[in-house]
């Protein structure tokens, strides 16, 4: 029982920057923009977040300038896609790659350094009182870095404004049908930078994540394709963030799986059955696919990808 | 005073690539700025770049075997892009196509070189066209976007290639280092005037892939199949058919790059192999605008930054990562650039009259 | 106060790349007034209430709207000025609801008050009579449904002047009548109303003034009383205009060539789109197909043509079975049939290629080997553009690029080069200025001569009346009646089309 605990608080631990990174992906495609650079978003969040950390020793500042660092890889994308009309894909891949060597450009001389001790301890796991003891998943929800616990409120906060506020309408219309948006006064553009911009800023804090609490170090390529599990995620979860709780704590437990072992043997129906490391880390991917088949095929018009996913908008297109 | 985005009329071939071409200055000079603020003549560096990847016999076969891949993989890409199915597994292709590669050296490896090498081409552009194929089918039964299924797909290869290189194809004789054994010699691609023979098979695949585009019936069905699916049942075309012939065919030249790749640079097996140019290739091909000469051209110019971005931290202690900044600077300004080719602003004055 | 315009739109001028779409354009409403735009396609009716409604900024020209002038730069502001447009093609959210596609884009209150609106929607709604259920989804919805929500957003809004871009183009003739009713229901409350038709008719029926557009200029303002269709149509075209379609007679053998029975389909819900549909062809006759959109013309062509699956009954040509067979089977088995889509862009022609690329579209195959023919195909097309008189900057020019009435030459002009025997049309005049269309009616009558059959899917009944020699009538997939053209009447097609038989109840 107890190991299971362990188990699953190590899940959501290693499931929080995943939920941190599909987020943002969430807040990109509601309007309309197929965001692929979330990995170099996140590295970008990583490697400031690590420098503003060890220059300040304020876990808040560390924060804030790992979420800039993320919207400032998410404005470059917003003004290409959204102002300049650029294909979406190609910005996003180049996104990643420019995120790539730039952080690794930065975090050159930071291999190896350490955090001052202030950060550890405020961004360390904090026990709560008697939740904590819930069996089975107290530990996993409520003996946790504040950080995993502001990714699980972050996530219920935009279900909420997605689906009970105007403004979240006046999203969701914008990534469904930008035209029918914009008739009907919502400022397009502006939707589109601003949750652009703020999906880029949950991506940037995913990835400071890693080298603030989770490891704490900086090394290149740390996020190690998290952000493309983020991408996977965002469609296994239907675009629901609520959802994506749930699908970022499973796929770190399978991430958390993978690491624990190596080559397990397990005895099922009298067959001997090896689980390879490799294999679960396939889930992810392997599910996702199978998600999209699914509510492809379902005709659950709500289940679909924003109907303007992908697409540029100008007003006067004849 | 308002300001205003006017769509243009149409923009001649040549304008266009001027366009482009400034843009990629543009952003060398801003690149260029980057680097003098930080302390580097830019000048010297891009000098540097250059010095490494043309000026020696060498370092010119190295920048030439980086590119073999890349203009394969873009080569492949662009097929089916041809007829905008958003295939952006060449990634996973590439993988696969160096796994049947590798199952061939692996499995059969007493083969002469007459025999082995084209078993391991067929058998790189086989698997490599058949994990194309899963998208395209999953897109022809259900609808299901190729775009996102192309792209798991590149994980799901990486994590199996990972898993041979962990598991069953291990080396033992490397004293439990996870790398897989060398190939024989015999499945390894000859070198022809220094260069791996695979640059005769790319310029051959450059050509007919050109041939495809410009002048074959295929080629024609592909490109009215992206237009509208509509139009070519009407024009009477096997549309699932021809679908699963590009696709299979796009997934083949990846495949390919994978062998070559393998065969002849890396000599075995690796899940680090591709190094993201599977990728690249996506961008490449877009700003060729699928044109197999374009292709060439770009993904030349590519290599240069990739081996000259190696070059620099040899000589001047500048990490390679400064190519992929490089590298990403230039194409977010040639993305831009195609808006000022579709569009430009208008600044218009209104004129103020006062109304009773 | 009466006589004093509430909207004025003085000098308005918009270029689209090289084409003027409004030039110098002039227009003023009043309040409780239905102002009815006229002009023939691609005369900037709809580029002009565009700019009203904000989406498309003017190069020049001024907005006055109740004595202030106003400068809109993005619809936002013109909601905000009162000005409240239906779009053609609706602009609503498909999967959601009524209700919040009403609410979209209001500026005030953070969280949706789900029962509030549904009392304020239906309160709105019955003041104009305007009923739909606030919560059902669009996607739902039928199209009358669709445009009482757009309406209803408009009026949420507090839009008091109103602009309906074509209307009646996708209702049925009852909707139309319901519709009518709420514009004077709005008229009585003072609204300014403005309304885009090309259908004389419903101007003579609705309007109390009418304004008439040519070629990106207005023309004429008129009362409604005052004028008449013969008027109007001579300001529209520019020029005094015969209305008369000849009907060319073909004096050859008569021979059946087409053969429909029983023809059947249904789709994946089950519901049939096609009901027990049989009709024959002869050589040297237009056969026209009457029907309200949407009854099954659309599955009758791609049926016989070989695109669209049926699930029962024949199609014989020439005594041979052709029903099942791919549209490529049917062109091998030496089957002379050429089908010319209402959808041209997006499926009789690649609008992205050129004229070359378009005309060899059904011929590429004809050459051996793997290879396209294009001299063969250059000089088709040099043959299509000047038989077919088709403006354009040269041969390899993308389609995309020309005119609509050239668009439709090119597409029409490779089906007849393909020589066929029978010809079936779908709309082919739709999107086209009234010479053009004459034009594609004379093609088509010189087809006939030659004894081609043709199967002509049209919307205008006048037309239909003149140009055909008979007129099948569909409603709901179903044949309702064959009638002669010659004798038939306009009310009597009418009727049927609604699936009323004469002397005899509704059949619906």
């Amino acid at each position: 029982m107890e190991a299971l605990e362990l188990y699953l608080q190590t899940a959501a631990q290693m499931g929080t920057p995943i939920l941190f990174g599909t987020l943002g992906g969430i807040l990109c495609e509601k309007v309309g923009h197929l965001n692929l650079g979330v990995e170099g978003m996140m590295l970008l969040g990583a490697v400031c977040g690590f420098m503003a950390g060890l220059a300040t020793g304020n876990p808040i500042l560390a924060i804030l300038a790992a979420g800039l660092a993320g919207a400032g890889g998410a404005l470059i994308y917003a003004f290409i896609t959204v102002t300049l009309q650029g294909n979406q894909n190609v910005t996003g891949l180049v996104l990643t790659t420019f995120g790539t060597g730039l952080s690794s450009f930065l975090g050159k001389d930071l291999v190896g350094q350490s955090l001052p001790d202030g950060i550890f301890a405020a961004l360390g796991p904090k026990e709560i009182p008697v939740l904590s003891d819930i069996p089975v998943v107290g530990k996993m929800l409520f003996h946790q870095s504040p950080y995993a616990t502001a990714g699980l409120v972050l996530a219920i906060l935009l279900y909420f404004y997605m689906n009970r506020t105007t403004m979240g309408l006046n999203m969701r219309a914008v990534g469904e049908n930008p035209g029918a948006a914009d008739a009907s006064g919502v400022n397009v553009t502006l939707y589109k930078y601003v949750h652009i911009l703020l999906g880029g800023f949950c991506c940037g804090v995913g990835g400071a994540y890693l080298t603030l609490v989770f490891v704490p170090r900086w090394q290149d390529e740390i996020t190690a394709g998290i952000g493309w599990i983020a991408v996977a995620l965002v469609i296994f979860a239907t675009w629901n963030p609520l959802k994506a709780i749930f699908g970022a704590y499973f796929f770190g437990a399978l991430r958390g799986l993978s690491f624990v072992i190596q080559n397990m043997d397990l005895t099922l129906f009298g067959h001997k059955i090896t689980i390879v490391s490799q294999f679960l880390d396939m889930i992810p991917y392997a599910a996702t696919i199978l998600v999209l088949v699914f509510i492809t095929r379902g005709k659950r018009a709500e289940n679909q990808a924003p109907r303007a996913l992908g697409l540029a908008y100008f007003r006067e297109e004849r | 005073m308002t300001v205003q985005i006017v769509k243009k009329a149409a923009v001649s071939r040549r304008r266009q690539t001027a366009y482009r071409v400034f843009a990629v200055l543009a952003a060398l000079a801003a690149t260029g700025l980057v680097m003098a603020l930080a302390g580097y003549n830019p000048f010297v560096v891009y000098y540097k770049m250059i010095e490494g990847s043309t000026m020696t016999a060498y370092r010119f076969q190295e920048t030439i075997h980086k590119a073999i891949p890349l203009i394969t993989l873009s080569l492949g890409v662009a097929v089916a892009f041809k007829m905008k199915f958003w295939n952006i597994g060449g990634e996973g292709q590439f993988y696969l196509g160096a796994f049947g590669a590798a199952l061939v050296a692996f499995q059969a490896p007493e083969l002469p070189m007459w025999a082995m090498l084209p078993a391991m081409m067929l058998a790189g552009m086989l698997l490599g066209g058949l994990w194309a194929l899963i998208p395209a089918l999953l897109k022809a039964k259900f609808g299901a976007s190729e775009t996102l299924v192309t792209l798991m797909l590149n994980y799901i290869a990486i994590k199996w290639v990972t898993y041979l290189q962990y598991g069953p194809w291990k080396d033992p004789k490397a004293s439990g280092f996870p790398k897989m054994p060398k190939f024989a010699d015999a499945a390894v691609l000859p070198k022809v005037f220094g260069v791996h023979a695979g640059w005769i098979i790319t310029l051959a695949a450059v050509v007919l892939v050109w041939i495809l585009f410009s002048r074959s019936k295929l080629g024609y069905e592909i490109a009215v199949l992206g237009e509208s699916e509509a139009t070519a049942r009407y024009a009477g075309m096997n549309t699932v058919r021809t679908m699963l012939i590009a696709v299979l065919l796009s997934g083949g030249l990846c495949g390919l790059a994978g062998m070559m790749q393998a065969s002849a640079v890396e000599r075995s097996l690796s899940d680090v192999l591709s190094g993201g140019m599977g990728f690249t290739a996506i961008i490449t091909a877009w700003l060729a605008r699928l044109n197999p000469p374009a292709i060439v051209g770009v993904c030349f110019f590519f290599a240069i930054l990739l081996q000259g971005g190696s070059y620099l931290q040899t000589s001047m202690q500048i990490p390679s990562s400064v190519a992929a900044v490089i590298q990403g600077v230039v194409l977010f300004f040639v993305l831009a650039s195609e808006f000022f080719i579709q569009y430009r602003i208008q600044i218009s004055r209104g004129e103020k009259k006062e109304v009773a | 106060m009466e006589d004093k315009a509430y909207i004025r739109l003085e000098g308005i001028t918009k270029t689209f790349g090289t084409v003027k779409a409004n030039s110098n354009v002039s227009l003023s409403v009043k309040k409780g007034e239905i102002h009815a735009l006229l002009g023939e396609n691609g005369s900037g009716k709809s580029t002009l209430v565009n700019i009203m409604a904000g989406l498309y900024a003017p190069e020049a020209g001024t907005i006055t709207i109740g004595g202030r002038e106003r400068h809109f730069s993005s619809p936002g502001d013109a909601i905000a000025a009162g000005v409240g447009m239906v779009h053609q093609h609706f602009k609503l959210v498909e999967v959601m609801t009524a209700k919040e596609n009403i609410i979209l884009g209001r500026k005030e209150g953070l969280a949706v008050r789900g029962r509030e609106l549904t009392e304020q929607i239906y309160q709105i709604g019955k003041k104009y009579g305007l009923i739909v259920n606030p919560d059902k989804k669009v996607y739902d919805m039928s199209v009358g449904e669709k445009q009482t929500v757009e309406i209803l957003k408009m009026l949420y809004r507090g839009a008091d002047i109103l602009i309906l871009d074509e209307p009646t183009a996708v209702l049925t003739p009852q909707e139309t009548a319901t519709l009518f009713g709420i514009l004077r229901n709005m008229r009585a409350e003072g609204c300014a109303i403005i309304i885009i038709t090309h259908k004389l008719n419903e101007v003579m029926e609705i309007s109390d003034r009418v304004t008439v557009l040519r070629r990106g200029e207005s023309v004429a303002t008129l009362d409604t009383a005052a004028t008449s269709p013969r008027e109007l149509t001579e300001l529209m075209v520019g020029r005094p205009m015969s209305l008369e379609i000849h009907r060319a007679s073909y004096e050859g053998k008569r021979e059946t060539l087409l053969r429909v029975k029983d023809l059947t389909a249904a789709d994946r819900d089950g519901v049939h789109r096609l009901n027990h549909v049989s009709f024959h062809l002869h050589r040297g006759e237009i056969l026209g197909v009457a029907g309200i959109a949407g009854s099954g013309q659309k599955e009758l062509c791609e049926i016989i043509a070989g695109l669209d699956k049926a699930t029962g009954g024949t199609v014989e040509y020439n005594g041979e079975m052709i029903l099942g067979l791919s549209p490529r089977e049917i062109i091998k088995k030496g089957v002379s049939m050429s089908f010319i889509p209402e959808d041209r862009l997006g499926m009789g022609l690649v609008a992205g290629m050129s004229i070359v690329d378009n005309v060899l579209l059904k011929s590429y195959r004809n050459n051996p080997g793997p290879f396209v023919d294009r001299k063969a195909g250059a000089r088709l097309a040099d043959k299509i553009i000047r038989e077919f008189d088709i403006s354009t900057p040269g041969k390899w020019h993308t389609v995309k690029d020309l005119s609509g009435g050239n668009i439709q030459k090119v597409l029409l002009g490779r089906e007849i080069e393909l020589h066929p025997q029978l010809l079936i049309t779908a709309y082919p005049v739709r999107g086209l200025d009234i010479g053009a269309s004459y034009n594609i009616y004379d093609t088509l009558n010189a087809q006939k001569e030659q004894g081609v059959a043709i199967l002509f899917i049209g919307e205008d009944l006048d037309v239909l009346l003149a140009l055909c020699d008979r007129i099948m009538v569909i409603h709901a997939g179903a044949v309702m009646d064959i009638v002669d053209a010659k004798t038939a009447s306009k009310e009597e097609i009418g009727m049927l089309m609604l699936g009323h038989r004469p002397g005899e109840e509704a059949a619906v």
